[in-house]
């Protein structure tokens, strides 16, 4: 006859064990999620729930080496910084696009949008974004022409766009359009109407 | 444009405010006085910071260099982070470092090290900041030999240090040609900072582990350059070149050779001339002198344009295809332009006229100093097609200050003749029946040159990337170009 303590404490050990063995799943299946995020170099996608809100975004055309207004609707947050954010994604996204007519190397990505004031923007991107950008004068030029108007034109205030790569100054983009210094919206505006015109 | 180090100053006070010892200052004169004083201080700047340069196979780097109770201290874990695998540990006041396999310990607040289970003596104490180890300066010479196990050079006052055969050794030696020309060869390739200045040009090589030759203070049986003079400081080289007449620096053979020699038309000035006043340096105030009675000596010619082959050496800019680079194909297109603008009779500058690296500082200075009445940057893409015209973007923080000239903003007062050559040179691509756009671009160095600049943008006339590199297409271009530009003659001239 088996005393009955031992009985429990089989009983009890086994139902640790069982518990234990469920706690482990569940965590391993955590631990996938988070890598997958974590190397998923894609831009975020813009919240898809809440109200949508009608943007223009400048559209960089390597065909005609132009940049178009395109309007659209998407769901934005109501800060600043976050609205910059989700407006550059969401033209990013265009630009990642299989059928994109600007396309950007893969992983580029922006890694942050910062609004200082007075009317200071400062647009982070990923070494990625830089690294793999095709190198030439227009090429380089639409895209910072584009990165900046739409910010100035969804968000009023912004006078002046600083860019930086991993969050350090660099001299060009890619061996052309200047990074080393402030960009001033009103001479992009300039830049923007010469590149409208083909 | 930089900064240069102010003279040394010195304050003496004003006549008014000497008096005999028999009468005492008064005390709100003397407030005055030590206010007036303490703003002149505090306005003159802040000491320059301390570098060190150390200069290894591995890597070329600068760190600074922190002053302790009167002492000079550097980071021992910044010092060899680029050299290889390192890491470090505090255990209390002990801070054990390691790189590679070699173990070293030292203490805070004591001299007293162990290397590879040797003692060694440091001049001053081991400091710990924030868990950071710092070694007194003067201790690199003892320590890096033990910890690398290797030959290291350390220069303290120049605060430059040389780990391995690393160094670069030059010659100089002028020819005895009409004008003499400074050739110096370097043991490897260099890329000094070149400023000119009012009798003598200045290279400093911070970069590079350029050391002294046989004697600091170089002669030469020259008139024009008769000496020059190699000084080390703050991390950094510095040679320079004494001349009667401006000097310009070329660069070729890979960057192994800089030749230094004065333009042609400087050259022709006899060098007993004394310089032109700055007053009567340009064109228009030479013009307005004419009519008055003293005659006015003539300037010296200077080349009308300065052509500026994009990218070169290490830097190959866009792969136009996969076997043509940007930089060869904007070689060959400098070049064609610098024929057709010499059969228009305007004198022209090739700043790379071989595969050489030149910053884009550097390809503004020496525009800058060869002072033209247009500077041409070449570019190549395989984008789009045709030929794109460019004119600065000048960005907003570079501001023009009273006489100076704010370095990123130095093309501001030239836009509209920038943008007149432009327009001329577009007009010229049109008539040829070759696509042409006219843009502004944040395109440097266009925003640093000091008179007339443009930046050609050559793409391929159809789909087929290949004709970018056709000899015909690119004196087509060449010749258009050229057209423009001296169709332009007159307002580059009145604009210089």
């Amino acid at each position: 006859m088996i005393a009955r303590h031992l009985v429990l404490g089989v009983a009890v050990l086994l139902a640790i064990a069982l518990s234990m063995s469920f706690y482990v799943w569940r965590m391993r299946g955590r631990v996938d999620r988070a890598e997958f995020s974590a190397t998923n170099t894609l831009p975020v996608a813009p919240p898809v729930s809440g109200s949508t809100e009608q943007i223009n975004l400048y559209v960089a055309y390597d065909d005609a080496g132009a940049l178009r207004p395109k309007l659209t609707r998407i769901p934005l947050p109501a800060g600043r910084q976050e609205r910059a954010a989700e407006l550059l994604h969401a033209l990013l996204s265009l630009y990642l696009d299989k059928f994109s007519p600007h396309p950007l190397g893969a992983g580029s990505e922006i890694r942050d949008v910062y609004m200082v004031d007075p009317g200071l923007a400062v647009i982070d991107l990923n070494a990625a974004f830089a690294d793999t950008h095709r190198s030439g004068v227009l090429v380089e030029d639409l895209t910072i022409a584009s990165l900046i108007e739409t910010l100035a034109a969804n968000i009023p205030g912004i006078a002046r766009v600083k860019i930086l790569v991993d969050g350090k100054e660099r001299e060009t983009l890619a061996g052309h359009a200047d990074l080393s210094n402030f960009y001033e919206v009103s001479a992009i505006t300039q830049l923007v109407s010469e590149l409208q015109t083909q | 444009m930089r900064w240069s180090k102010s003279a040394p100053r010195t304050f003496v006070a004003p006549a008014s405010s000497r008096r005999s010892r028999g009468s005492p200052v008064p005390p709100l004169l003397a407030f005055t006085i030590a206010i007036l004083l303490a703003s002149t201080l505090l306005l003159s700047g802040a000491p320059e910071e301390k570098h060190i340069s150390v200069y290894s196979n591995a890597a070329n780097y600068s760190l600074p260099v922190l002053e302790r109770n009167l002492t000079e201290y550097v980071g021992l874990l910044e010092i060899f982070e680029p050299l290889g695998v390192v890491s470090a540990k505090l255990n209390g006041t002990h801070w054990k470092f390691r790189y590679y396999e070699v173990e070293s310990d030292f203490t805070a607040g004591s001299t007293h090290a162990r290397i590879r289970g040797i003692d060694v003596e440091l001049p001053s104490v081991f400091l710990l900041e924030n868990g950071r180890g710092l070694v007194p300066l003067s201790s690199l010479s003892t320590l890096l030999p033990r910890i690398l196990g290797g030959p290291v050079t350390f220069n303290p006052p120049a605060r430059r240090l040389l780990i391995g055969n690393v160094a670069v050794h030059f010659t100089a030696q002028v020819s005895k040609t009409t004008p003499p020309k400074l050739v110096m060869n370097f043991t490897a390739p260099v890329n000094p900072t070149i400023a000119a200045e009012p009798g003598r040009l200045r290279m400093v090589f911070s970069r590079e582990a350029l050391v002294a030759p046989g004697s600091q203070a170089l002669t030469f049986d020259s008139k024009i350059i008769p000496s020059a003079s190699f000084q080390e400081s703050n991390g950094a080289a510095e040679l320079i070149i004494n001349s009667t007449l401006p000097l310009m620096a070329s660069f070729s053979n890979d960057g192994r050779t800089i030749t230094v020699e004065p333009p042609p038309q400087a050259a022709a000035t006899p060098p007993a001339l004394p310089p032109p006043a700055p007053a009567s340096s340009t064109p228009a105030a030479v013009s307005s002198s004419v009519g008055a009675t003293p005659p006015v000596p003539s300037i010296p010619r200077r080349y009308f344009a300065v052509i500026d082959p994009s990218h070169g050496g290490e830097e190959r800019g866009a792969a136009v295809t996969d076997q043509i680079a940007e930089k060869d194909v904007t070689l060959a297109l400098g070049r064609r332009l610098r024929q057709e603008l010499d059969t228009r009779g305007l004198s022209t500058l090739l700043l790379r006229d071989g595969d050489s690296t030149l910053s884009l500082d550097q390809r503004a200075s020496l525009t800058n100093s060869a002072h033209p009445a247009i500077y041409i940057c070449v570019h190549a893409a395989s984008q789009g097609m045709g030929v794109r015209v460019y004119t600065a973007l000048v960005p907003l923080a570079a501001e023009n200050r009273g006489p100076f000239l704010g370095w990123d903003a130095a093309q501001s007062s030239f836009q509209l003749v920038s943008r007149a050559a432009g327009t001329s040179v577009a007009k010229q691509l049109q008539s040829k029946q070759i696509s042409v756009r006219s843009l502004i671009a944040p395109l440097r160095p266009l925003n640093n040159v000091t008179t007339a600049a443009i930046a050609i943008e050559v793409a391929p006339p159809s789909d087929d990337v290949s004709q970018l590199n056709s000899p015909a297409y690119q004196q087509l271009v060449a010749a258009a170009v050229a057209a423009g530009v001296a169709d332009a003659r007159d307002k580059l001239e009145a604009g210089r």
